[in-house]
């Protein structure tokens, strides 16, 4: 039962990076990689702040910082030309340096005895078993999914929505596609560095290696998301995101808990997961194509 | 004062686009040197409609993206209403410049459904709201589709990737004349549609441009197309305007004499396979 709890609760942490992904991965269409450091820089500011004793207001620094990793790849990407794929690589990989300074030079700050927004809660509300945690976790989730739910239902979302899928529709009806591209980033990697930002609040310590493989973490949740509820609106996508999430952590929890797998193991079974969602189509096609084959040669035969 | 003169110059000077002397050449000092546009000079009055026809690599298409953003010109200018929009970026031009390309994909989100596409053409000139999708804008959208008479009114809902090829370049017309621009080029816009979709386009093209009085170019490879639809017929090759005819000079113009005129001033046949010549 702990576990399980445990497992929703990182889930829920987890479902706003998954978010994150969502919004660029799925809704802009672009493969962003500034996630692995976005993550650690929310984790980064989040622990230097909350050290200082302000949780709050290390959660939007946090979002602040993440939203300018984000803008800063999208300006490589729109104004330098660089490949969107590279422009993220670019950021992530000056971005270490940045969350190592932003720490102090130390690789990893332990937050322990400081104030958090779940030891505040804990205090404040009493109820039993660590509920309080979770019906916070819930609560930020829900949150950041309603007001991105409503900004996609706005012109400046529908922009962006069109931007992922025809660049040249909407430069066509007067629309600057290089800013819904930039405004997306930003959005997506706030979401990805709050996420950093609570989950080192939570685990009561932030490590500058944290975020590595935190896009496919993140993209295999949006994945399984989709495949319980398909794809369909921007706002099923967003709640189907943070299902996966949550889903995912507790997959991956049992799949410890039974010693399938050992711990380090967690970042290969990410990728074989995403490896088998996104090659699903592909086979379905060799599959098929090869039904059809069989069927042309028996023809063949046959005269 | 300076107002003033702007105003009696705009009273007085029936413009509505201007191509004057514009030049734009493709990898200028390589081999592979290539004038797409020779000076060209053109006037358009508020309202025409001109066709334009020539052989593949004339610059027909070269004009459209010269007009709509697509590349900078090397020289010359090109007024839009009196404005000089030669060094205008493409997404600001197309505020008042609709234009429709060949492909059916190209118009169109897929994944958003007709409304979504409208309302994001709409953006332009849509009362300020803060949602794309609202109850007055949408009565719009379907009086404008119950008006293509392709039954789209009650599939608003629908993904246009779901659309065939003839109502997806139906949709995009929409999109391309909703928030009435001040010019309207089709750029060869029915070529990838079956005969009888590509005539039906047509007719709610006609229909859609007579009716809003859109100043309107269009490329076609049909000739009798081009001389039948519009008030002025243009003929390209080699990046030059060789041709520019209106009135009864058109009227009596025959496809026969057309080509005649092309071999004649070009030394040379009008080859293009694409070309229809009935």
């Amino acid at each position: 039962m702990t576990l399980l709890i445990g497992s929703i609760q990182l889930g829920l942490l987890y479902a706003i990076m998954a978010l994150g992904i969502y919004i660029t991965f799925r809704i802009l269409n672009l493969p962003d990689l500034t996630v692995d450091g976005s993550f650690s820089l929310g984790m980064a500011c989040a622990a230097v702040v909350t050290i200082s004793g302000h949780p709050f207001l290390a959660l939007f620094i946090a979002i602040l910082a993440g939203s300018f990793a984000g803008l800063a790849t999208g300006l490589l990407h729109t104004k330098l030309s660089i490949h969107p794929i590279l422009a993220g690589i670019l950021v992530m990989t000056g971005l270490y340096t940045v969350n190592l300074a932003i720490m102090g030079g130390k690789g990893n700050i332990s937050v322990v005895g400081s104030k958090t927004i779940f030891s505040m809660v804990e205090s404040m509300v009493v109820v039993p078993g660590g509920m309080g945690e979770t019906l916070l976790a819930l609560s930020i989730c829900i949150i950041v999914i309603a007001i991105l739910a409503i900004s996609f239902k706005t012109r400046f979302g529908l922009a962006i929505r069109a931007t992922g899928d025809n660049e040249d529709m909407v430069r066509l009806s007067s629309i600057n596609a290089n800013v819904s591209k930039c405004i997306a980033l930003s959005t997506g990697n706030a979401c990805v560095a709050l996420s950093g930002a609570l989950i080192c609040q939570y685990q009561m310590f932030s490590d500058v290696g944290s975020g590595s493989g935190m896009v496919i973490i993140g993209l295999a949740s949006v994945i399984i998301g989709e495949t319980i509820f398909g794809r369909r609106s921007v706002t099923i996508g967003l709640v189907s995101a943070a299902f996966g999430s949550i889903l995912y952590r507790i997959i991956l929890a049992f799949a410890l808990k039974i010693d399938m797998f050992p711990a380090y193991a967690l970042k290969l079974i990410s990728a074989v997961i995403v490896i088998i969602a996104l090659s699903g189509p592909s086979i379905k096609a060799i599959i098929q194509q090869n039904k059809i084959r069989r069927e042309v040669q028996t023809v063949k035969k046959a005269q | 004062m300076l107002a003033l003169t702007d105003l009696i110059i705009k009273l007085v000077v029936n413009n509505m686009l201007d191509l004057i002397n514009v030049s734009k050449t493709f990898y200028a000092g390589t081999v592979n040197e290539r004038k797409a546009l020779n000076s060209i000079n053109l006037h358009l009055d508020p309202g025409d409609f001109v066709t334009i026809i020539g052989s593949n690599g004339a610059g027909k298409s070269s004009v459209f993206n010269a007009i709509a953003g697509a590349f900078y010109i090397d020289s010359g200018a090109i007024l839009l209403d009196n404005k000089n929009i030669s060094m205008m970026a493409d997404y600001k031009r197309a505020y008042d410049i609709g234009r429709l390309m060949q492909d059916p994909m190209k118009g169109t989100a897929p994944s958003l459904t007709i409304e979504e596409n409208l309302a994001l053409a709409y953006s332009r000139k849509a009362h300020k709201s803060l949602f794309a999708l609202n109850k007055r804008d949408s009565e719009y959208f379907r009086e404008l589709l119950t008006r293509l008479d392709l039954g789209l009114e009650s599939r608003m809902k629908t993904k246009v990737g779901n659309l065939s090829g003839g109502q997806r370049q139906a949709v995009t017309l929409l999109m391309c004349t909703i928030s009435l621009p001040k010019l309207l080029l089709l750029d060869e816009h029915t070529a990838a549609l079956d005969p009888a979709t590509a005539l039906k386009i047509l007719k709610i093209t006609t229909d859609i441009v007579a009716e809003s009085r859109i100043t309107t170019m269009m490329i076609t490879h049909d000739i009798k197309d081009a001389l039948a639809l519009g008030n002025r017929t243009i003929m390209m090759d080699e990046g030059e305007i060789i041709l520019d005819i209106k009135g009864e000079e058109r009227s009596k113009m025959t496809i026969e004499e057309l080509l005649t005129y092309y071999s004649r001033e070009r030394k040379k046949q009008l080859t293009d396979d694409r070309i229809l010549l009935a």
